[in-house]
């Protein structure tokens, strides 16, 4: 006898029960903790930071413990903690400028004031399995000392700037605050602060996967790497009851200035166009799809033909959240039972329909 | 047929943003039923025409009026959008070079052609349904096809489905962009008949713009000349071609004599 | 409708976890949100983009629904969450859980208990009342997404009551099939003016939406977009004169409690292709049961001699 089955609300909590047993996986093991992920996994702590949209290296790391290591999951919970903080307002735009840097490359020149400043970086490693990793308690080599980096290291956007030979960077008119994604609904046509930020936000592999196409004759717009710097910048904040910038801290940053080819229009000599990506924390690769597809969504701001995926504003800044994607996604694995009755329905009807004639028409 | 004109152009001249010239200081006066041809090479300018007469492009300079239902003459370029879009999909319309780009070709000819009828509120299938088979009759494409695709059309057939689209909502002006173009010396020929016919039995007014003498010569009343963005003579259609005045004009249809 | 509760007055609610405002979202967010349900509500079946918020809960799972009953309600609600017309589906249960931690307002899974039901996919067989709100949770908020997927175009669809491309839809449908396919989420136009989706509600229940009685609130969370139907306002679903709208029909009656005019969902027995059907509304079923109703299945068990069933 059928009988309709209740129990939904216990198959709930065994589910959450078992989650808790594969998150921890062999009790003989001694169990993660959040400072070691903070410390040790750094990789991901910065792309949790950056596409949650929230720079705490402790919380992005309990995320990632919780989430197993699912990196979009952590940055689901880490975006889900975000909006019960209060918020106080904006910060003054941190000064890329006067960053204090670790690292820091161009591919446009050979040399440049302040030097080409390798840093930590994987680039130049042999991608060999390393065994030793394995075994706890490796004592690792003694990293040389850090040079103090020379005071002068001005932007190579900058210094192209000085001569004219790059588009300078201005604000658009309009009020002063940037467009918020988490407090306002996306528009468009998107406005460059909003663009931006919907590319901070999005999905590394995402941007990565659009930004080779445009390499790849999807859009091509000639890139250079004009500089990459990382390292730590202040973030200062003006209280309205005092009136001047207070420093609340320090981050750690990664910025991107692509150099693109170069546009010129009735008038007005050719220059060279930018692209631009940002993130928090070492995330070079984020920055580099940022910048290329930055680039290519400003292909009506240039003037250029919009023929390839990124350069359609609507189609890159609608699918980049990862967050808003996996939830769509995974939401077909929710009951459309209903739904999908109705379908039952129209098919067999249509198909009784198509018997019904062929039956009449042999007669 | 009032004496009222239809399409008034003055002065009308586009430049590009790079520098180039697309029209200069063109001006004519359209009266209802009538149809003007414009010719020329490409480069003309007779392109950047059209898209300035047809609502598409703004001139850099000069007025495109409109003689608008009961409204006197109205600058296109001053309506709303709201307004400019309901004229396009009722008292205007355009026939592109290319189908594709005046039909849905995943839209079955009967879809198409009731698309203009369903946008100002048609509701019952089976009127929609003979009203498209109607005009799939006039424009003589088979009744069969009302529920085929366009992409199984030849490209005659297309051009011809484009054609029953935009007279089903009975326009008084429509635009007409290389209407033959790309198609066979036999087809061309139908067509331009079927056209004729069409236009003259509506009292459609056009404006169609081709390089093409000989559509011209079949289906325009008025004719006017274009070289590097200038007209360089306009008149009666038989009197410009029979007895052309300009250098130019005389270069064109000597050039197709001996082809 | 018990929602509004002015600012600072008891909106500081000591949940379960004592960390959350009353219902999760700030007072702030709520406030937004009903601005953006005033605002629908004033422009019947107008898609108004709003300002959402991460929810703890995945996009695409209900958060659209979720914000918009946080913002309405009050400790003087009863809450009802169903999916699929059923309370006991595991979504449903998650976001009773939800309001239940952060809330504490009664649950209940009769239908005339609720002021605020929860929903996805279905509307409740019973007629609901004017002090009732239903809220429904949207996945795709745009009608014409499917036939234009650029928002920019859509968006001046909607502006100039330009939906003949729905309408085209239609017909082919027609010269297709031989009838509109549309089986759910089948587009409606609200007070004479703006097309809408209902939601993916099988186009049974399109019916019910027309005065309505209650108040009828949607939420699309991912989409960001909100948008209302007053009380007693007229919804049509599209069609042609000459091919008038039509409900599904069911064939047989409710297995277990014998209604008729009701949703089924089917419910496959074995692997010969024995199947039966039931009400989707559970809710409805078990009142009718209760009240002496039997279905066909229902009947044979009892003749079987099998125990009554609950």
């Amino acid at each position: 006898m059928y009988v309709a089955t209740k129990g939904g609300e216990a198959a709930i909590e065994n589910s959450h029960v078992l989650i808790a047993e594969e998150r921890r996986g062999d009790p003989a093991v001694p169990e993660l903790e959040a400072a070691q992920i903070r410390e040790q996994l750094g990789g991901a702590v910065d792309r949790v930071m950056t596409e949650g949209s929230l720079y705490d290296p402790d919380l992005a790391a309990l995320a990632i413990k919780q989430a197993q290591g699912d990196l979009v999951e952590a940055i689901f919970l880490l975006r889900a903690f975000r909006t019960t903080l209060p918020r106080f307002g904006a910060s003054v735009p941190i000064d890329t400028a006067a960053m204090t840097i670790r690292r820091r490359i161009s591919a446009a020149f050979k040399d440049l004031p302040g030097g080409q400043v390798l840093g930590p970086t994987y680039d130049y490693t042999h991608r060999l399995l390393d065994f030793t990793l394995v075994a706890r308690g490796e004592t690792p080599p003694v990293a040389p000392e850090e040079d103090a980096t020379d005071a002068a290291m001005p932007r190579v956007a900058d210094i192209l700037g000085h001569e004219g030979l790059i588009e300078p960077e201005t604000p658009p008119p309009g009020p002063e605050h940037p467009y918020d994604l988490t407090r306002e609904p996306m528009q468009f046509p998107a406005g460059r602060d909003q663009r931006l930020q919907n590319l901070f936000r999005g999905d590394e592999g995402f941007l990565l996967a659009l930004g080779y196409s445009t390499q790849r004759g999807y859009g091509r717009n000639h890139p250079f790497a004009g500089e990459i710097r990382m390292g730590t910048v202040q973030v200062e904040f003006t209280p309205e009851e005092l009136g001047f910038p207070i420093a609340l801290g320090e981050i750690e940053v990664t910025e991107c200035q692509m150099v693109n080819q170069f546009k010129g229009a009735k008038g007005i000599a050719p220059q060279f166009t930018r692209g631009y990506g940002l993130a928090f924390g070492q995330a070079e690769r984020k920055t580099m799809g940022m910048a290329l597809v930055d680039r290519a969504l400003r292909a009506d701001e240039l003037a250029e033909d919009r023929l390839h995926p990124p350069q359609d504003e609507e189609f890159v800044l609608s699918h980049s959240d990862n967050v808003e994607a996996s939830g769509f996604v995974s939401h077909l694995k929710l009951p459309h039972y209903v739904d999908f009755q109705s379908e039952l329905g129209m098919l067999r009807g249509m198909r009784a329909s198509a018997e019904a004639m062929q039956k009449e028409a042999a007669e | 047929m009032s004496d009222a004109p239809l399409l008034q152009a003055e002065g009308v001249s586009h430049t590009y943003a790079g520098g180039q010239v697309g029209c200069v200081d063109v001006g004519f006066t359209l009266y209802p039923g009538e149809v003007l041809g414009i010719v020329g090479e490409s480069g003309s300018g007779k392109s950047t025409l059209l898209s300035c007469l047809s609502g598409a492009l703004p001139p850099s300079e000069g007025r495109v009026r409109f003689a608008g239902q009961g409204q006197g003459m109205q600058d296109v370029f001053q309506l709303s959008e709201p307004e400019r879009r309901l004229l396009m999909r009722t008292d205007w319309g355009i026939v592109h070079q290319n189908p594709r780009d005046g039909l849905h070709m995943s839209v079955s000819a009967g879809g198409n052609i009731g698309e203009r009828l369903m946008a100002v509120g048609a509701r019952h299938y089976g009127d929609i349904r003979s009203e498209a088979l109607d005009w799939l009759g006039r424009v003589e494409i088979d009744a069969e096809r009302v529920d085929d695709l366009p992409r199984t059309f030849s490209g005659g057939m297309q051009q011809r489905t484009q054609i029953a689209r935009i007279l089903v909502s009975q326009p008084r002006l429509v635009f007409m962009d290389e209407p033959t173009g790309g198609l066979d010396v036999s087809v061309q020929a139908r067509l331009l008949d079927l056209l004729r016919g069409l236009v003259r039995d509506l009292g459609v007014a056009a404006v169609v713009v081709t390089h093409d003498l000989a559509v011209v010569r079949l289906l325009s009343d008025r004719l006017m000349v274009m070289r590097q963005g200038r007209v360089v003579e306009s008149g009666l259609t038989d009197q410009v071609l029979d007895d052309p005045q300009h250098p130019y004009s005389q270069l064109l249809v000597s050039s197709v004599l001996q082809a | 409708m018990s929602a509004l509760q002015p600012a600072g007055s008891g909106a500081q609610f000591h949940s379960i976890d004592g960390v959350y405002n009353f219902a999760y979202l700030d007072e702030q967010t709520k406030r937004m949100i009903r601005r953006a349900l005033l605002k629908a509500l004033a422009i019947p079946g107008y898609q108004v983009p709003f300002g959402g918020r991460e929810m703890p809960v995945a996009y695409g799972w209900g958060t659209g629904g979720m914000q918009v009953t946080a913002s309405i309600l009050g400790v003087d609600d009863v809450l009802k969450v169903i999916d699929q017309g059923s309370d006991d589906t595991t979504n449903a249960v998650s976001i009773r859980r939800f309001f239940n931690r952060t809330a504490g307002v009664p649950v209940t899974e009769a239908t005339t208990e609720a002021t605020v039901i929860q929903t996805r996919h279905r509307i409740p067989e019973k007629t609901l009342r004017e002090d009732q709100v239903i809220v429904y949770q949207v996945p795709m908020p745009e009608p014409l997404r499917k036939l234009e997927p650029r928002e920019t175009e859509t968006r001046k669809m909607h502006a100039f009551a330009e939906y003949g491309l729905m309408q085209v839809k239609l017909y082919e449908d027609i010269s297709r099939h031989g009838e509109i396919t549309t089986t759910y989420d089948y587009p409606v136009e609200v007070n004479a003016r703006y097309m809408m989706a209902p939601s993916p509600i099988p186009k049974f229940d399109n019916p019910k939406m027309h005065a309505m009685p209650a108040l009828q609130l949607f939420g699309a969370g991912r989409e960001k977009r909100i948008y209302a139907i007053p009380p007693y306002t007229k919804v049509r679903s599209l069609d042609f004169n000459d091919y008038p709208f039509e409900p599904q029909q069911f064939d047989d009656p409710c297995a277990l409690c014998d209604a008729k005019g009701v949703f089924l969902d089917e419910v496959i027995l074995d692997d010969k292709g024995n199947h039966m059907f039931v009400c989707s509304d559970s809710d409805h079923c078990r009142d009718r049961r209760a009240e002496g109703h039997m279905g066909p299945r229902a009947r044979e068990a009892a003749e079987k001699g099998y125990g009554a069933d609950q």
